[in-house]
Parts: structure tokens; sequence; C-alpha cells
């Protein structure tokens, strides 16, 4: 089938159209981050910064307790991203290699728990937090941040651990080990793609969130990294160029992540999938 | 990531589902013999950390929003500790009040506006791609996956910038088009143009996950099916409706479930924006609960609020889960 001209260019016109679009407010981002003030406030835009300057991120960096935020956000997320792992590898084990009487309804109950609706249900979790006299504290957040990332990673590693032909396992041991030892000498390393898929969901999730601790800690000190980041701008008055500096710091992490393991991630999932 | 951050957690995955190959059915029956008792409660014991936390991180706080929902708690009684039970006075002051219902109202419409166009954005966009040479394809994938990976807050943020009073670029190119009146628009002035903003935002950073996932569908559709539909006489629009739109209805049927579900319940783009407002008009139910339980200190009216939308938020769930139990009951 021979297609008109036409046809031939309007697929990548339109793909240039919408690749511009997606970028585009990352682009700004960025670009305004370097850009000296004033051409950040001239009254045309300048599109590209040409005389860059790192000012602005001087300026984020410099900002009340910008340091203590950068380690709160990072403990809590490294922490409940590596204690979900933990927990849902035992779980996923159980639930994809052993056949036992109200399994069926847990997976489901995994399913329902990953549709939680936490932005809806910080009242009760400040009321919980406020009677345990944990205001103001890291460990809520780091465990509730686990609870939020626990069900998909259950469910995702059940499916990575079921991929793992059996043979391999009892070959392992025939050949002396224990189960315990055939788990982590076998499956374990074929799990890899599955932990990083699902870590990269949990970073995602720890990192971005806001309502829980916008209304647990109140404290200046006791907060994370989007907290900061919403309040800059009132805080700064409208200086976007140190604005979006802070975003792009902010943002740097996880697109890194992203980019780097998202092909992996999902490649790991159909390869997974293919040779089931 | 949230909504659209949230969106990661099931990249690949529908596609996955599809070929992954179902397991051989078998008992845990590798040893002869009967199983031991210490066997029989290995899987519990293994579940028992999963389970824990959800019991206690996750039923707990539900419990507990259900309880308070009955109490009458404003600030008062949570400074002294004291337990006021008022029946539902709560919810009756809720559901009798005028702005419940408007803001019941404006959460559907606004969801149901996103979800429409993130749904018909994004399949069309899924499509382009499994249309596009490979080059276009991973520039195009590129663009996307950056936006997808964006942070909500930090999005939310450069949307605020993008669409600034002063300076801000959105504005300098309406009145470049000859649009003079928009130069030097306010647009969180107005309830309409503030939930433009924020369609647009929830649009952007939703339709990759859309449209990355369709493609990935479309490439398990065997070729053989065309070939057979064009042995048949079919066309273009009717290979279309006859190979490749039943094929992905099951997926585009959960992922509409799946966004309805995000963007109903979506609420760092809405507060990080303008917290609701001008004058509450952007409040939808999850930031009405918030300023109502939080910002009013009425905890017990927020409480009974965030119940109400728990259980619309489970219905749409349950759903969706349906849908999805179907797809892999062979799974499980």
């Amino acid at each position: 089938m021979k297609r008109s001209l036409f046809g031939r260019i309007w697929p990548n016109a339109t793909a240039v159209v919408l690749f511009v679009g997606f970028v585009f407010p990352v682009y700004w981002m960025f670009a305004t981050a370097f850009k000296p003030t004033g051409d950040i406030i001239s009254d045309d835009p300048v599109w590209f910064p040409t005389d860059a300057t790192l000012d602005h991120f001087k300026k984020a960096v410099d900002a009340d307790h910008f340091w203590t935020l950068v380690v709160n956000s990072v403990t809590v997320t490294v922490l409940s991203v590596v204690l979900s792992l933990v927990i849902a590898l035992f779980a996923a084990f159980a639930l994809a290699r052993m056949r036992f009487k109200g399994r069926r309804g847990l997976i489901v109950t995994f399913m329902l728990a990953q549709m939680a609706p936490w932005e809806v249900m910080i009242i009760a979790i400040y009321m919980v937090v406020r009677d345990n006299d944990m205001l103001n504290s890291l460990v809520p957040l780091t465990v509730i941040y686990m609870m939020m990332v626990l069900p998909l990673t259950v469910l995702t590693l059940r499916g990575y651990v079921a991929a793992v032909p059996r043979e391999l396992e009892e070959s392992a041991m025939v050949d002396g080990c224990t189960r315990p030892q055939a788990f982590i000498k076998v499956i374990f390393p074929l799990l890899a793609p599955g932990l990083m898929a699902t870590s990269l969901f949990g970073f995602i999730t720890a990192w971005n969130e806001f309502p829980l601790v916008l209304i647990l800690n109140k404290d200046a000190e006791a907060q994370t990294l989007p907290l900061w980041l919403s309040q800059f701008q009132t805080a700064f008055g409208d200086d976007w160029g140190a604005t979006m500096a802070a975003s792009s710091l902010f943002a740097l992490p996880i697109l890194i992540l992203f980019i780097f393991l998202q092909r992996k991630a999902v490649s790991g999932l159909t390869d997974g999938a293919v040779k089931g | 990531m949230s909504v659209q951050t949230e969106g990661t957690d099931t990249a690949g995955e529908p596609a996955v589902r599809k070929a992954r190959v179902p397991a051989p059915p078998r008992g845990d029956g590798r040893t002869a013999g009967a199983p031991s008792r210490g066997r029989a409660a290995a899987p519990y014991l293994l579940l028992l950390p999963a389970l824990l936390a959800t019991v206690v991180l996750l039923g707990w706080p539900l419990v507990k929003n259900g309880l308070l929902s009955f109490q009458n708690l404003n600030p008062r009684q949570l400074i002294q500790h004291l337990t006021e039970w008022n029946g539902v006075d709560n919810y009756r002051e809720v559901l009798t009040g005028e702005d419940f219902w408007r803001v019941v109202g404006r959460s559907v419409v606004f969801t149901a506006v996103n979800v429409v166009l993130i749904m018909v954005l994004g399949t069309l966009i899924g499509l382009l791609l499994a249309r596009l040479g490979k080059k276009m394809r991973l520039l195009l994938m590129l663009g996307l996956v950056l936006a997808w990976a964006m942070p909500v807050v930090a999005a939310t943020t450069v949307y605020q910038w993008l669409f600034a009073q002063r300076f801000g670029v959105v504005n300098w190119v309406l009145d470049k088009l000859g649009w003079h009146s928009m130069a030097d628009h306010n647009w969180l002035e107005t309830q309409f143009s503030t939930f433009a903003v924020v369609t647009l935002l929830i649009v952007w950073m939703s339709v990759p996950f859309v449209a990355v996932n369709l493609y990935a569908a479309t490439t398990t559709i065997p070729g053989e099916l065309y070939e057979a539909a064009s042995l048949d006489g079919a066309g273009t629009w009717k290979s279309f409706t006859s190979v490749t739109l039943p094929f992905l209805r099951p997926f585009l049927l959960a992922t509409t479930f799946l966004e309805i579900i995000w963007v109903f319940k979506s609420f760092v783009q809405i507060f990080a924006m303008n917290e609701g407002g001008p004058d509450h008009l952007t409040e939808t139910l999850p930031i009405y609960a918030y300023v109502e339980g939080v910002g009013n200190q009425h905890f017990g009216v927020g409480a009974a609020i965030s119940f109400l939308t728990i259980l619309v938020l489970l219905v749409i769930t349950s759903y969706y889960l349906r849908l999805v139990l179907k797809q892999e009951e062979d799974e499980l």
C-alpha cells in the first residue's frame, strides 16, 4: 500500500507538535532556572538561556532548612521503599508459590488496598497520629508511605515470582539447597527487573506525597520537599527564577530515575511475560 | 507519582497481563506425603507482616474515619481530648447543606471532562505512536515520558509560572496571536479559567500513561488478524473497528476506570494551584473535606465528607476490580 505524500507527512508533523507540547513545560522549568532575572522579567520571553547563571539555584539551596528537608525526604523515601520491598517479597512468595485457604481473598484485598483513597483519609490519619503523639515526626510518614506502595509491590512481585520456572528452584533444591536458600540464590536474582519497577513506583509515590505531610508535620524542620516547594513561591514573592530552580532540583532525581529505569522496568515486565 | 505519578504503577502491565502464560495448575505436591503442620502455617507466616501493616495502617484509619464522622469534634473537643458522640448530625448537616451537593456536582463534571479528554487524546496519541516510524516514535515517547515522570508538585508550580499574570509565557503568546485582552490576564481569578489551567495540567500529566500503554497493547495484536481482515476486503477504517478496537476494549475499559478514580481524588493539582480558590469555587470533594475538616477545624464534619467520598470511590473501584478480576480469572 502506498500512502500519499500528505498521508506520510501528517503523522510526523503531529508528532513534532505533540513532542513540543509535552516537553515545553519541562524545558521552560529548566530554562527559567538558568536565566538571569532580567531575562525572566522581560516583555518578550527569552527562549534560550544564553547567559546561563546558577544564582537561582544558589538562592534555592540557601533557603531555610533546605538541607534538613532534603535529608528528611531522602530518609522517608528510601526507608519506606526498602521496607515495603522486604515485606512484599515474603508475601509475594507465598501468594505465587503456595496454595492455601484464603489466597484469592487476600489477592483481592491487596487489589482493593492498592486503590485506597489516601488523599481523602488524611483527617482520620491525623487523629490517629495525634492520639499517639507522633505529629511532626518522620515515623508516621515513613510507615504510611510504605503502606501506600505495599499492595502494588506485592501484586507485581507475585507476577515475577510466578514467572520464574519452578524447575530452576527445584534443581537448586536437588543440589542441596534448602527452600530459603533456593529462594535467595535462584529466584531473587531473577526478580531484579521487578524490584526495579516496583521501587521506581515507590520512589515516585513517597517523594511526591503532599497531603499527608501537609497536615501531619507543621513544624518547618519536620517537613519534606514537596511542601517546601509548594510554599516556596509564596515565600519568595514572585521570584520565578528561584522557584523554577527549586522545582528543577526537586524534579531532577525523579526524571533521571524514571528515564533510566522506565525502559528497563517495562522491558523487564515484558520479558517476564514472554518467558512465562 | 500521585494521579499521574501514580500513573506509573501499571506501566506496561495491560499488555503484559494478556501475554503472561497462566501458571500450570498444581498443588504444592513436590514432596510426597501429607504436609506437616509447620508447612501449612508457612504461607500465613510469610504474609503476616504485610497483613499486619494493612490492618494497622489502612484498616485502622478507615475505621477511625467512620467513628469520627459520628462525633462532634471541633477545636474545643480536640484540645481537651473529648469524645462527644452526636449520632448522624454530621451527615444531616452535610447532606442537607447546599454546599455539599454543589461540590458533588462540580466534582462529577470535573472528573468527566478530564477523563474524556485524557482517554480520547491518549487513545489518539497511542494509535499515532503505532503508526510512526521508529525515530519519530522514539522522539514522541521521550516527550511523553518526560511529562509522565514530572513530579506533581513541580508540575503544578511550573504551570503557575506558564500561566502567570505578568511575564507568563501563555499570556504573551495569546497577546501575540492577536488576543490582546489576554496580555495581563489573571488565570486564577475566575472559577472557569482556574479549572481550565488545572484540567490542562492533569490532562498533560495523564495522557502519557494511556498513550504509552495503549501503544504497547497494540503491539500485541497478532498481525494475522489484520491480514484476515484485509482478505475479507476490509479497508483501514473497517479493520480498525473490527480488529483494533475489539482487541483494545478491555484495556480501554480498565484504564477509563483507573483514570476516573485518579482524577476524582486528585488533590495536589487543585490545592497547590490555588487552594480551591477563588472563593472556594474550585473545591472538589477531597479539597472540600480538607478545607471543612482541617481548615475550618470541623473534624467530625470533615470526616463525614471523607466517608461519603470514600463510598463513592469504593463503588467506582469495585466496578474496576470486577473488570480486572474477570480478565485475570485464570490466574488467581
